[in-house]
């Protein structure tokens, strides 16, 4: 067993592990968040998604103990006293999510999305962008809907901010 | 209708819990004392097993214990049922072969579960899993379904000679060989059925607990219906009796059908609990959820469609073979019979039909209803073979059609079906406005000029949801009643709790159900929460599949509320000294017709508990139960058409664009149903162009991840132009038809049809994948 310590959405939080533990299960099961999702074994559905060091990184292929001193945001800490996050909201306004299962990873990836190429998404760079996460419920059409309707909302609110 | 009522665009009320990482899923449960579980599998597909030492592996850090089939046998488990009879043409019962929770002797399929590992982590009973040591004596396998019926195949079930269930029939095949014989035109075409995996996005999970000093089990579990799995488990496996097992299946990650099923692992986990005196939990990964799930699909025929020199339908014939996989799951046999070719008349007006469907065993994992079960085999049939005989008549695809239309109401299919209502040349001439049909040409010609293929291609589809008239069904065989449960609990101070048999996972019904009871009663819509999901809150109900939630779920409601607004304009009658007659419920108030008396709604609640001044012999409270048993199967219907342009170089196929028109009846909540259309359509389309299982000779599966199944992806589709034409419902209450499946129905063919018009070849099977489209324009040039 081997103490993981992480800064995880502002708290500083350890647990000890084995050294096979994946992050996702360590924050899941050591850490009791389980808004991070685990959809499949090989990287490939996205449900795990957090961003590590400020950016997305799926969680079930990294070791917790490769990760320890990092700092990690989960979905549980991206909203900021009970506000939605502006992709939060637009996922709930344009019926982005059905059974709520991949959300918080196609959610941690829009925000990382947005943050690499705020304001210049397109419905075409948004599809290509989120290739690495599956939906089996919305067809992701309200999905890349909500995501470009988030990206203008910040967009706008950066103009408004200089 | 109000801001929030029937028809309102409202955002769901379930949302917040699931954008803020606050979902509750059943693998996100954890009990005091909680060990993880493993099942240990088979790698063979079919196999005798010849000795299991369990000695190494109990022996392992970590585990609790290590169990097989036969303490689960000696224990008086009983084994998994079919629970739809079907009878053979000659009479015979179907042949269901015995499938045991944990086998014994015997593994038919690779991922069979024989033993459980319990232990301290799921680490610790995987590493110990890999311990148990099985002597197998490995049998000949057979995966494809006409190898099973080859003289000499390998015999799964010694019940069933052949590996065949049933051979049963529908219509009558006279009738149909003699329309055959004398019609002007007959269209031949085969039609195979791709094989699918449900995938639903949170995979399977169980807790099972047991507590000793109760005698009481509580089973955790991701279940589109944990009253039907209470009732199967208590009455037929033998678990526990229904009063001491609760079954909770909280948030839900998607279902498709593939959560309908009690599964092995239910059962096992909570016999383990009570073997092992602590709580059991099992999720599972992705690649046992392909290999365990039910899949979908998985059918193979050969159709005759007969027109006479008007280009009328004068008779359609079908022989279908299915794969059941290696036993029958518990909804199996009604898939392909029932659900299926009882939509063989699809829009159109046939005289005559007959069906013929042979169900057969092959090594691999049970197959049963996924996403429209049996609805989407019936309707890429038709809407193929229609499409292909408007090709051979020189026909426009829609005109023929249009012909064909059932256009008066009700209307008695040959098969069963009475159609209550629709219009179905509505749909069509939405669905050719909204895609530019007369446009087309002009747009082939341009991606010709760019040496591309341009296709169009359309689908009319129907379906028959809101599952089922008890009775009707049960006369099919059916084994159980297909009603569905409500209670409407008034809380003192008037807020109120729907209590429903119903199961949301993923659909909404937070905000749907909620909606209906803030329009009825114009109370706010954050005053009411639905509770499902769990058997000791519930009383009964038939859970959420085959779009029935709101055609029967919400009819339950209904009738509920109507008792509790008389119970509550009887209480305004009295406190207001009026007639009850004249009380009307509005804005929250009961009100005094044509007057300006009126009680607020919370007074009438809070006056209904005090009971100080209640009508003379009046019982106080103010709740009410009812069931709702429908009266006949909703029809929803619509068409669909897709433009695709392929690349003849590479053989890629790109949807230019995707038109759904839609009739569902009464609408509650656009937003949502739009929803639903979208997720349906990417699962046709995904089973189109992308999606199929594939088992190898030896029956092993080689689809058994998501980097070897190609699930849709956010690049693989376009966005979708919608549209309703709406015909009311007229048998229910609420004018309710279903939405949930009619995207995954009317898809495939749309699609198919559009690249073969593209490609100018018929010869085409699903999955059309770059490489066999290629293939398709290769061979025929």
């Amino acid at each position: 067993m081997t103490k993981v310590t992480l800064t995880v959405n502002g708290r500083t939080m350890s647990g000890e592990c084995e050294d096979r533990t994946l992050l996702v299960h360590f924050i899941r099961e050591k850490l009791g968040l389980t808004g991070t999702h685990v959809g499949c074994d090989t990287t490939q559905c996205g449900a795990c998604v957090i961003h590590m060091d400020g950016r997305s990184v799926k969680s079930c292929s990294i070791l917790a103990v490769q990760a320890s001193g990092s700092a990690i945001t989960t979905i549980e800490g991206l909203a900021s006293q009970g506000e939605l996050h502006p992709v939060q909201a637009a996922f709930k306004e344009h019926h982005g999510l059905q059974c709520g299962f991949c959300t918080p990873g196609m959610v941690m990836t829009a925000v990382d999305m947005i943050n690499r190429h705020g304001g210049s998404l397109t419905e075409e760079k948004v599809r290509t962008e989120l290739d690495g996460n599956i939906c089996r419920c919305t067809g992701y059409h309200n999905i890349v809907k909500a995501i470009l309707a988030a990206d203008a909302e910040m967009a706008s609110g950066r103009q408004a901010a200089e | 209708m109000g801001v929030e009522g029937i028809g309102a665009r409202v955002t769901r009320k379930e949302d917040k819990r699931f954008l803020t990482g606050k979902g509750r899923y059943t693998d996100d449960m954890t009990v005091p004392g909680m060990k993880y579980a493993y099942f240990v599998r088979s790698p063979h597909a079919h196999a005798k097993i010849v000795n299991i030492d369990l000695s190494a592996a109990k022996s392992m850090p970590g585990v609790i214990d290590v169990l097989d089939g036969k303490e689960l046998q000696a224990d008086g488990i009983g084994n998994l049922i079919c629970g739809w009879m079907i009878h053979s043409k000659d009479g015979s019962p179907m042949k269901m072969g015995a499938w045991r929770p944990l086998a014994v002797d015997t593994v038919r399929y690779v991922g069979d579960a024989i033993a459980i590992v319990v232990a301290d982590t799921s680490g610790e009973a995987r590493d110990a899993a890999e311990a148990v040591v099985i002597d197998y004596e490995v049998l000949p396998a057979v995966a494809d379904v006409t190898a099973a019926m080859r003289a000499g195949a390998p015999q799964l079930h010694p019940e069933a000679p052949g590996n065949l269930i049933f051979d049963w029939q529908i219509g009558d095949p006279d009738a149909a060989d003699r329309a055959i014989a004398s019609a002007a035109h007959v269209t031949e075409i085969d039609i195979v059925n791709n094989r699918l995996s449900p995938n639903p996005m949170e995979p399977r999970a169980t807790l099972g607990i047991y507590d000793s000093a109760e005698d009481h089990y509580t089973c955790y579990t991701t279940s589109q219906n944990p009253h039907v799995a209470r009732l199967v488990m208590s009455a037929f496996y033998n678990v526990a009796p229904e009063n001491k097992l609760r079954v909770i299946a909280p948030d839900v990650g998607g279902g498709f059908g593939s959560k309908i099923y009690i599964y092995p692992e239910e059962i096992v986990c909570l016999w383990a609990s009570k073997k092992t005196n602590v709580p059991v939990k099992w999720t599972s990964d992705r690649t046992e959820a392909f290999l365990t799930d039910a899949h979908g699909r998985d059918h193979i025929s050969k159709v005759r469609m007969a027109f006479d020199a008007d280009h009328r339908i004068t008779a359609l014939k079908v022989d279908t073979i299915a794969n059941l996989g290696a036993y029958m799951s518990l909804f199996s046999s009604a898939v392909p019979t029932y659900l299926y070719a009882t939509l063989l008349s699809g829009q159109y007006a046939i005289p005559t039909i007959h069906a013929n469907v042979r169900t057969v065993y092959t090594n691999t994992v049970p197959v049963d209803a996924y996403r429209g079960a049996g609805r989407p085999e019936a309707t890429y049939l038709l809407e193929r073979t229609i499409e292909t005989a408007a090709r051979e008549l020189g026909l426009s695809p829609a005109e023929l059609r249009r012909k064909n239309f059932i256009r008066s109401f009700p209307y008695q299919t040959p098969v069963i079906m009475n159609y209550d209502a629709g219009n179905y040349e509505a749909s069509l001439d939405a669905a050719m406005q909204a895609a530019d049909w007369n446009g087309f040409a002009a747009r082939r010609s341009g991606s010709e000029a760019r040496g591309k293929k341009r296709g169009i291609g359309m689908s009319c589809y129907i379906e028959a949801c809101g599952i089922a008239p008890s009775a009707a069904v049960g006369s099919l065989g059916a084994g159980v009643g297909l009603w569905e449960s409500a209670e409407v609990r008034v809380n003192a101070v008037g807020t109120i709790e729907v209590l429903t048999g119903s199961h949301s996972h993923g659909q909404g019904h937070e905000t749907t159900f909620a909606q209906l009871v803030a329009g009825r009663l114009g109370v706010p819509i954050e005053s009411i929460n639905i509770v499902h999901g769990d058997t000791d809150k519930v009383q009964m109900g038939m859970g959420t599949y085959g779009s029935r939630s709101g055609a029967v779920g919400m009819s339950a409601i209904v009738k509920a509320l109507d008792k509790v607004e008389a119970k509550a304009k009887k209480i305004a009658a009295h406190l207001m000294e009026a007639s009850e007659e004249d009380i009307v419920i509005e804005n929250g108030e009961l009100k005094v017709a044509g007057t300006d008396k009126a009680v607020p709604w919370f007074q009438v609640a809070l006056a209904s508990y005090t009971a100080h001044n209640l009508p003379s012999g009046m019982e106080p409270g103010l709740k009410e139960t009812a069931f709702y048993d429908p009266s006949n199967f909703t029809f929803p219907a619509g068409c669909y058409i897709a433009e695709v342009e392929v690349d003849p170089e590479t053989g890629e196929t790109d949807i230019i664009q995707f038109v759904a028109a839609d009739d569902f009846g009464n609408i509650i909540n656009p937003l949502i149903v739009e929803g639903q259309v979208h997720g349906g359509l990417a699962q046709g389309i995904g089973q189109a162009l992308l999606e199929a299982v594939h088992y190898d000779e030896n029956g092993q599966l080689l689809t058994a991840s998501f980097m070897d199944y190609a699930m849709p992806r956010a690049d693989d589709l376009p966005s979708f132009k919608l549209s309703h034409q709406n015909t009311p419902c007229p048998s229910n209450p609420l004018g309710i038809k279903g939405c949930g499946e009619a995207g995954a129905i009317g898809s495939p063919p749309a699609l198919i049809n559009a690249i073969t018009d593209a490609i100018g070849t018929n010869r085409l099977t699903m999955p059309a994948t770059s490489m066999k489209v290629w293939q398709a324009i290769h061979a025929a040039h």
